[in-house]
């Protein structure tokens, strides 16, 4: 019998209360290494909320949370990132005054102890990884630029820029294609389809043809729990999935 | 090494305004002595000893986004550390301070006897506003609190040390302070000598500050300060620990505060309670304000130009003085955000990283 590789993030039992308003409720939720993962549901779901508890933003009051095999549920939220997870949030997070290469150089540090930062040297694997990223995303043009005069679009593709930096073995995108047009939305997808591998990848939107182009096994949220997981093909073939979701995305479009 | 960072300046057009006008402005003050009349000496030595504090100011508040309200506190430090030094130079070794005597003071307080010397008074001056600055800011930054929270409690911080010192009568000298200086280091404080020399530890001490700031700046730890301040959350979800950059900028402006205190005491001959209070820190942050707190040298600018006008404007119209601050005040506000650096705009302070930016693209375009 061939021995699989531990997951890599495992969420177990993980239940958070906002003053009795239950936004998740003993959700399950496993990442293998390298997976694409996408996470959609309708507003109200838990999907951010999912990512907020991973990342530390939100704690649970139920539940843990192993990455690596070890627990991080309590720890500070800088020490989860340097375990290993990065998000990119829903608003891009970008750090507006910085110049866009000095936003990924920020993102790229390994050591990001205060000691070490008292120099103005930056190892060469650091300076060619942002050089990389920068071709990768197209921000090449861009790098002296103050990232707060970019446009939504571009600012969206440094967030993920910023995240893929920091090298972590888990990215956790919260909408990436919010606000982009037809065409930026098939390069990021394309983008994050090449992430895959390097990095496990969990995407939240509910864009379905961008989900169609991820083409990834998909999760699907309601109301703070896990209602089905499967391809995107099944998710779509799923009656209980549209009734709570796709259906009320049509009455929508509809209206 | 200056003289080759010099040399690379001037080759560049982008660089070389601004570094020409700094050499002139450098040149100026190590002439000043012999320019100017001993009295505008004595001021440039004193308002040049405030921009030293208008430097920290410059790092915390413009670079690192924190308002601290209670900058006289660690002026204050370094002014009445020094002080005491002076008062037990001032006089044969078994002496109490003069203000001590009128209280009915038999033997030298505790707290006083360290500094009879003048090596463990110079290093106080500068570790213990450190020290306090370190300990006050981690208890705070670790907790979260920032913002006007944070300006608040540095402000009930300067209002409780200065109702302190003015509470304390026979170990501080109370609402008068500590004045009547004689000596230090073995030279008579009252010579026209000590003020040339003074003038010249002053202008050395502002232009290390500046230079050690501007490096810093230029490293990583200025570019995650900047990071800090425009988004605290996003860069402690790219792994870092907020708390220690913001303790390690605050605890430099508190050290640079305490020397400034200490520079001004021996160039005005006096500390006291009304210099270090409420009133004095909101003043030293609008120097920065109109200064302009984006970049350092506004710091400095900001401080000489409020300080000369309030000299001028006090000995003219005495009540006029605060009338005047505050309307500069809410002119700077309205018209001009960014105060006269704002005005400048001089392109060639790009930071070390912006240039590393540049370099990236290098390769791109030669291909």
């Amino acid at each position: 019998m061939v021995m699989r590789p531990p997951p890599l993030l495992r969420v177990e039992g993980v239940s958070v209360d906002f003053d009795g308003f239950l936004a998740l409720d003993n959700v399950n939720f496993v990442v293998e290494p390298g997976e694409l993962r996408i996470l959609i549901g309708p507003n109200g779901a838990g999907k951010s909320t999912l990512c907020d508890t991973i990342i530390g933003r939100v704690r649970a009051t139920a539940g843990r949370i192993l990455f690596k095999d070890k627990a991080i549920t309590d720890l500070p939220e800088h020490e989860i990132v340097r375990r290993g997870i990065c998000r990119k949030f829903q608003a891009p997070g970008v750090l507006p005054n910085l110049s866009v290469a000095e936003n990924l150089l920020v993102s790229a540090r390994r050591d990001r102890g205060l000691w070490q930062s008292l120099s103005s040297r930056v190892p060469p694997d650091e300076t060619a990884r942002v050089a990389d990223i920068l071709e990768r995303v197209g921000l090449a043009d861009r790098a002296t630029v103050a990232a707060g005069s970019l446009a939504h679009g571009e600012m969206q593709w440094l967030e993920i820029a910023m995240v893929m930096a920091t090298n972590a073995d888990l990215l956790l995108l919260d909408e990436p294609t919010a606000g982009m047009g037809r065409n930026d939305t098939a390069r990021t997808a394309a983008l994050i389809r090449s992430l895959a591998g390097r990095h496990a990848v969990v995407v939240i939107d509910h864009d379905m043809s961008f989900v169609e182009a991820l083409d990834g096994p998909v999760t699907v949220l309601h109301q703070g729990r896990i209602l089905r997981e499967g391809s995107v093909s099944d998710i779509r073939a799923d009656k209980e999935v549209e009734a709570v979701y796709l259906g009320r995305a049509k009455d929508a479009a509809h209206a | 090494m200056i003289i080759e960072t010099i040399r690379t300046r001037l080759a560049d057009p982008g660089a070389r305004t601004p570094l020409l006008i700094g050499l002139a402005v450098v040149a100026f003050g190590l002439a000043a002595p012999s320019l100017v009349s001993s009295y505008s000496l004595t001021l440039l030595a004193r308002f040049l000893a405030y921009s030293i504090l208008a430097l920290g100011i410059g790092l915390i508040w413009g670079q690192g986004g924190v308002l601290s309200l209670g900058q006289g506190v660690f002026f204050g430090l370094g002014g009445y550390m020094l002080a005491m030094h002076l008062k037990l130079a001032g006089h044969a070794a078994n002496d109490l301070p003069d203000f001590m005597v009128w209280s009915g003071i038999a033997t030298l307080p505790l707290a006083w006897v360290p500094f009879r010397s003048a090596l463990v008074s110079v290093i106080a001056v500068i570790a213990v506003p450190g020290l306090v600055a370190a300990a006050f800011s981690w208890l705070v930054f670790r907790r979260r609190v920032g913002g006007v929270y944070f300006a608040l409690i540095t402000q009930a911080l300067a209002l409780a040390f200065s109702t302190l010192l003015v509470s304390q009568q026979s170990l501080t000298g109370g609402f008068n302070g500590l004045t009547n200086f004689s000596r230090l280091f073995g030279f008579s404080t009252n010579s026209n000598g000590f003020g040339v020399g003074l003038y010249y530890v002053t202008l050395g001490s502002t232009i290390a500050s500046y230079l050690l700031l501007r490096w810093l700046m230029a490293s990583r730890f200025g570019a995650v300060l900047r990071a800090t301040r425009d988004g605290e959350n996003r860069v402690r979800f790219l792994g870092y620990d907020p708390t220690p950059y913001k303790v390690l900028a605050f605890t430099i402006a508190g050290m640079l505060a305490g020397l400034a205190g200490a520079l001004f005491t021996l160039a005005a001959g006096v500390i006291s309670p009304a210099m270090v209070g409420v009133i004095p820190s909101i003043e030293m942050v609008v120097w920065v304000a109109v200064g302009g707190r984006g970049a350092l040298w506004g710091a400095v600018a900001g401080t000489l130009l409020v300080n000369f006008a309030k000299d001028e404007i006090s000995s003219a119209l005495p009540s006029a003085w605060l009338y005047a601050l505050g309307l500069m005040f809410v002119l700077v506000v309205t018209f001009l955000p960014e105060g006269i650096a704002g005005l400048v705009q001089l392109r060639g302070l790009a930071t070390g990283w912006r240039r590393l930016g540049l370099a990236l693209l290098r390769p791109r375009n030669a291909e």
